[in-house]
Order: structure tokens, then C-alpha cells, then sequence
């Protein structure tokens, strides 16, 4: 991994809106079938900019490419509905200065952004800068906005900011627009699937390939904490183990010293600690390692499978699966493994069991009747929600902010073993919009990231 | 667990009076689903090449010869489970005593037991499921004789398994502990 990987926005500054209430507001707590008009207008340039970012970045017209992918962003949402372009009456340049609001509302639109791109030199280097305007067409006013100059090659990240301001702006709630995505890569055949650990934007794009796929990896998770670092389980010499990779460096280090199969690993929401289970002589159980400490402590006592623990956000709690019933269910216990107390009581069996960021909800895994079904509950197991079922599908991961849940999906193989797939998918809370989620290569295990720090 | 797997089960229950060795819990959820899946079976049966199956698998479990190996010669190498289960059958004992014996007879070879599960179950709890069988099938040549330190066991989950299949069949052959020579 480069070091430059994570690039440093410089320059923040927030442009203040003329008023700072907005009169358009979407309420995304239900299934949005009317999504809102919006227009993203191209961001201008002028010939200069143009010049030096065909250069940098071999982009002919980077403030069309960055409106696209707030469009694109908006768009999956469900929540949104972009104009085309084709349509809208004013220029980029004198819309960004200050839209004819009857011009954005002939064409329906709600809702407006503009902005504008300028190459900077800065201590003889390249820099952009990205500028932004939020403005509410019916009430014909500048609703935010804000500008920032960072290193021409993390544009898409600007475009990705601009995509969480508008969003959180709109909805009230924090975006997940400027996220990661880390996952399984996978090809060849199903009976010799080679593995990858594959770190992506949120949208697809920026694939970068962390293990070559000459051992087995699996269940890479993010540190909620620390959007450098990640956890994951490999095979590396034939020792499944749990690590701990940092992204920046490419330093890895195995979890603790375990005789026997550690898997299943999960940061706490402070990042501090490590949950996982150890499997030796038959037996699987649930332990905690405290990273600063080095103190590994275990958790369950019981001779049944205890795996898939994730952490409350408060870190007072942890949820985990186990089939000390017969079945495989799900538990909650406090975080020193105390008073464990099965929740999911319905048909069949439940699984993989993740904590929603927002405290309130538990997405797991549900197997009945041959099928697989995704879906949540409340933490007390009440409230029972599937929100998709199919052939087989699992390991949800919450966006972080609880709105949204990716999970992976396999297409079953004819007779001849032909026709197998994996892929990501997402879908809202609200059991609507069920999305592919594009990746380069078949995936699974995909764990979304915190919102980017700098 | 599979449709599927409960219709074969009903099925040989139906037919040929065949009791399922399962464990009481998992009796009592099949029961539910008995009644209403018994004249789906009896229709199946026509088109279903069921005596073929019942030559493969009893029960769920796999009993044909198709992918397993060889430990030594006439050792073979694998032994097959039930969905969810980890109990050895009465094939799978005489598969490991024949390992045991052969491994007593080659006092310098060391082994991998690798505990494998079928696709049908979530990827972490399925580590742990096949850790739990290969440990099964360790135990058991332990008890004849052969040392621990000469056993490894390796956990693949449902990660590599033999039959790319999706089907009760494929699943069978997929749901095992496989001793492999480590040395």
C-alpha cells in the first residue's frame, strides 16, 4: 500500500449560506416512492484548469465527471431523482454565481448544485479547488455550500464530500457517501476459489487489491475507529488466524498468541479491543483481546459453537450466534460475558448477528425453509423484520449510518456445478431498493467503513 | 437446514421406514414440516431417481464411493457427516479404525484431519462446524491408538469443497473430514 493512499484535504472552508433553513426535506424512515427532483449541474472551469488537470489526471471535463458522481450517489439512494442534463436552460459558470430559479423550476427540479474547479500551485505543487453550492429552487435561496484544495488525484473523494453535505442536508441524517468498502475478491471455480482481500470506494470505484490470493482470506472488517486498519482472518501457512492489517503501511501482525483456529474477529467500537473466537479440541468460544494491553480474556464457557460476536456501539454489549439449543441462534450478553440471554425465537435458524451503529437494531442472517433471508431485529429480539430472501446470502454490514445494510449473495450451480456467482448487494432499511453493488471481480464479505477521516 | 435434505429424509421415512439418526431436537422441527411435505415426496418419487440416491446417501449422509481418496492402499481417506451433525456413523468408525491401524503400522507419518461443511450455513459458524468434525474423527483414532501430537486438525469451513454442485448430493459428498499425510 502507498503511503499516499489517504490524502489529506487541506483548506477546508465552509461557505455560509445567505439562511440556513432549508425548505425541502426528504424523510427517509420509509420507502421514498417519490423521490426528489434534482439537478446537479456540470462544475465549471476555466481553460487554464482545464489544461493543467488534462495533465494531471488525463480528464477532459473533471467538474462534469464530479457531478456525475454526486448524481450517481443521490441517485442510489432511491431518495433522488436526477434531471438530465440535456435539460437544464443555464450555464454551469452563471448558475454557480446565481441560478434563475424559474429556469430550475421550469424543468421540476427541487433542488440545484453548482460549483466550480480551479488549479492551484501550492509550494510547486499541483492542487484542486472544489467549490460547491446547495440551493433550494422553490425557496430560491443558497442552502450550504463549502469549498476545499486537496491533491488533484482524491477528486473523486471531493465529489463523494459534496454527495454527504447535500444528503445530510436534505435528510437530516449523517451521509456514507465518503466511505470504503473492504471485501473478498474471488475468482476461478468453486471447488479452487482463489481469495483477495480488495479495498474499493463505496461506488466501485479505486480497487485496490491488499493479498495476492496465494492463501485463503476471509471476514475482513473495518476498525469503526480507525478507517486505516482493518481485521481479517488468512491461512497464511496453514494457520487460520486472525491479523490486524494497516492499510497505510501494509503492516500485518497476527491476533494474539492462540493455539488453535481464531476467526470470526471484530473490532469494539473504540477500536481498543478485538473479538473473535478461538476453535481448539472441538470447541469454539468467544474471546476478547485488549490491543493496548495485550490481555486476552475469554468470554463463553460452553461446549457448543459460540462464533460471530459484534460489539453495541456503546460497547456495553455483544451479540453472537451459538447453537447451544440445537440450532444455531441468536444471544445477546454483556461485554464481560455475562448474562447471556437468547433474543431470536422465530422458525429456523439465525446468524451472523451485526450491531446497527445507531444501537437500536441487530441485522442477521436467517436460514428457513432452504432459503436465506436478511433481515433485523430490535436488540431484544422483538420486531422481527426480513428484508430479502434468496438462495443464499449473508454477512450483513451496516453503512455507517444504520441506514443501509451490505450483505453478499451466491447464485446457486446447476447440475454440472455451472452458472456460480457471488456479489455484493445492498439494500435500505426499509426493506426497498435492492441495489448490485458493482465490484471488478465475484465478492463476498463485504464491511463498509466509518465515514473517511483526513 | 435444506427443503430438500427434509423431503429425502421424509421420503425414507415414508418408503422405507428408515428412522433419521438425528439428535431429538432437530426429530421434533422435521416433524412439523412432516405433513404437509408427505404427498410433495410421494409425487416426487416418480420422476426422482431415488433408488439411485438411496445407493449414495442414508439419510443425508454420503455413502458412495465418488471423490474419496485414498490414506494408504484400501485406507481410505475421508469419512462423511449429516447436515449439522458431527456424529460418526457406523461406516465413518470403520474408515477411521482402518486409518488408525494403517497409522500405527507407519509410526513416523503425521496427518492433517481437515473438517470440511457443506455451502448451506453461515461461512464463520461453518469454520467452526468443520474445526468440531475433524476434531470428531481425531478422537477417534486417538482412541485407537494413535498419538495426538501426530494429528493436526485443520478447519476449511465451506470453503473448498469437492463438489461444486448445489444439491443434496453434491452437499453430502461436501459435509466431511478428510485425513490428509502431512509429511
Amino acid at each position: 500500500m502507498k503511503k499516499n493512499l489517504f490524502l489529506i484535504f487541506l483548506f477546508y472552508v465552509i461557505l455560509k449560506p445567505s439562511i440556513s433553513f432549508s425548505l425541502v426535506e426528504i424523510d427517509i424512515t420509509r420507502g421514498n416512492l417519490d423521490p426528489m427532483p434534482i439537478s446537479v449541474s456540470p462544475f465549471f472551469s476555466d481553460k487554464n484548469t482545464d489544461e493543467n488537470i488534462k495533465k494531471n489526471l488525463n480528464i477532459e471535463n473533471l467538474g462534469l465527471e464530479i457531478s456525475k458522481i454526486i448524481e450517481n450517489n443521490l441517485e442510489k439512494t432511491g431518495l433522488f431523482d436526477a434531471i438530465e442534463k440535456e435539460a437544464f436552460l443555464q450555464k454551469p459558470d452563471i448558475a454557480h454565481l446565481k441560478p434563475r430559479f424559474e429556469d430550475w423550476a421550469l424543468i421540476k427540479s427541487q433542488v440545484l448544485i453548482t460549483g466550480k474547479v480551479t488549479s492551484k500551485i501550492l509550494n510547486e505543487k499541483d492542487y484542486i479547488n472544489i467549490e460547491f453550492k446547495l440551493w433550494d429552487v422553490l425557496g430560491a435561496k443558497m442552502v450550504d455550500g463549502f469549498s476545499l484544495t486537496t491533491t488533484p488525484r482524491s477528486w473523486r473523494r471531493v465529489g463523494h464530500k459534496i454527495s454527504d453535505k447535500v444528503y445530510e442536508r436534505l435528510t437530516g441524517e449523517s451521509g456514507y457517501f465518503d466511505t470504503r468498502i473492504i471485501y473478498v475478491a474471488e475468482e476461478g471455480p468453486k471447488t479452487q476459489r482463489i481469495k483477495k482481500l480488495a479495498l474499493m470506494d463505496q461506488d466501485g470505484f479505486n480497487t485496490k487489491y491488499i493479498t495476492l490470493g496465494s492463501e485463503l482470506v476471509l471476514t475482513p472488517r473495518f476498525n469503526p475507529a480507525n478507517d486505516k486498519e482493518i481485521t481479517y482472518m488468512s491461512y497464511f501457512r496453514n494457520m487460520p488466524r486472525v491479523y490486524i492489517v494497516n492499510l497505510q503501511t501494509g503492516e500485518q501482525k497476527v491476533v494474539g498468541d492462540f493455539r488453535g483456529m481464531t476467526f470470526a474477529p471484530r473490532f469494539s467500537p473504540d477500536g481498543k479491543k478485538l473479538i473473535m473466537s478461538l476453535a481448539k479440541d472441538g470447541n469454539s468460544e468467544i474471546w476478547v483481546r485488549n490491543l493496548e494491553t495485550n490481555i486476552q480474556e475469554k468470554l463463553t464457557d460452553h461446549p457448543s459453537i459460540d462464533t460471530s460476536p459484534s460489539y453495541s456501539p456503546d460497547g456495553k454489549f455483544i451479540t453472537f450466534n451459538s447453537d447451544r439449543s440445537g440450532y444455531q441462534q441468536i444471544y445477546v450478553m454483556r461485554s464481560d460475558g455475562s448474562k447471556v440471554k437468547r433474543i431470536s425465537f422465530g422458525k429456523g435458524i439465525y446468524g451472523t448477528p451485526v450491531w446497527s451503529p445507531r444501537g437500536d437494531l441487530i441485522a442477521f442472517t436467517k436460514l428457513h425453509k432452504g432459503k436465506f433471508f436478511i433481515g433485523v431485529m430490535r436488540t431484544d429480539g422483538t420486531g422481527e423484520r426480513l428484508l430479502t430472501e434468496n438462495f443464499y446470502q449473508e454477512a450483513p454490514s451496516w453503512s455507517p449510518n444504520g441506514r443501509i445494510i451490505i450483505f453478499y449473495r451466491e447464485t446457486k450451480t446447476d447440475d454440472k456445478g455451472q452458472g456460480f456467482s457471488a456479489k455484493l448487494w445492498s439494500i435500505d432499511l426499509t426493506g426497498y431498493n435492492e441495489r448490485l453493488v458493482l465490484t471488478e471481480t465475484d465478492a463476498s464479505d463485504p464491511s463498509w467503513s466509518s465515514l473517511l477521516g483526513n | 437446514m435444506n427443503l430438500s435434505k427434509i423431503l429425502k429424509n421424509v421420503f425414507l421415512v415414508v418408503i422405507f421406514g428408515l428412522v433419521v439418526t438425528a439428535c431429538a431436537t432437530k426429530k421434533s422441527v422435521k416433524t412439523t414440516t412432516e405433513s404437509k411435505t408427505t404427498t410433495k415426496a410421494a409425487e416426487t418419487q416418480k420422476t426422482d431417481p431415488i433408488e439411485k440416491l438411496d445407493a449414495l446417501m442414508q439419510g443425508d449422509v454420503y455413502i458412495g464411493s465418488d471423490t474419496v481418496g485414498e490414506l494408504a492402499s484400501g485406507v481410505p481417506d475421508r469419512v462423511f457427516f449429516a447436515t449439522n451433525e458431527t456424529i460418526l456413523t457406523t461406516a465413518s468408525r470403520e474408515t477411521l479404525r482402518k486409518q488408525a491401524a494403517w497409522l500405527r503400522q507407519n509410526s513416523d507419518v503425521t496427518v492433517v484431519v481437515e473438517g470440511h461443511a457443506d455451502e448451506r450455513g453461515t461461512r464463520e459458524y461453518n469454520l467452526a462446524l468443520g474445526e468440531r468434525r475433524a476434531n470428531a474423527a481425531k478422537d477417534y483414532l486417538m482412541t485407537y491408538g494413535v498419538s495426538s501430537d501426530r494429528i493436526k486438525v485443520l478447519s476449511y469451513g465451506k470453503e473448498r469443497p469437492v463438489d461444486s454442485g448445489s444439491n443434496p448430493l453434491s452437499w453430502s459428498k461436501n459435509r466431511r473430514s478428510v485425513t490428509v499425510k502431512a509429511n
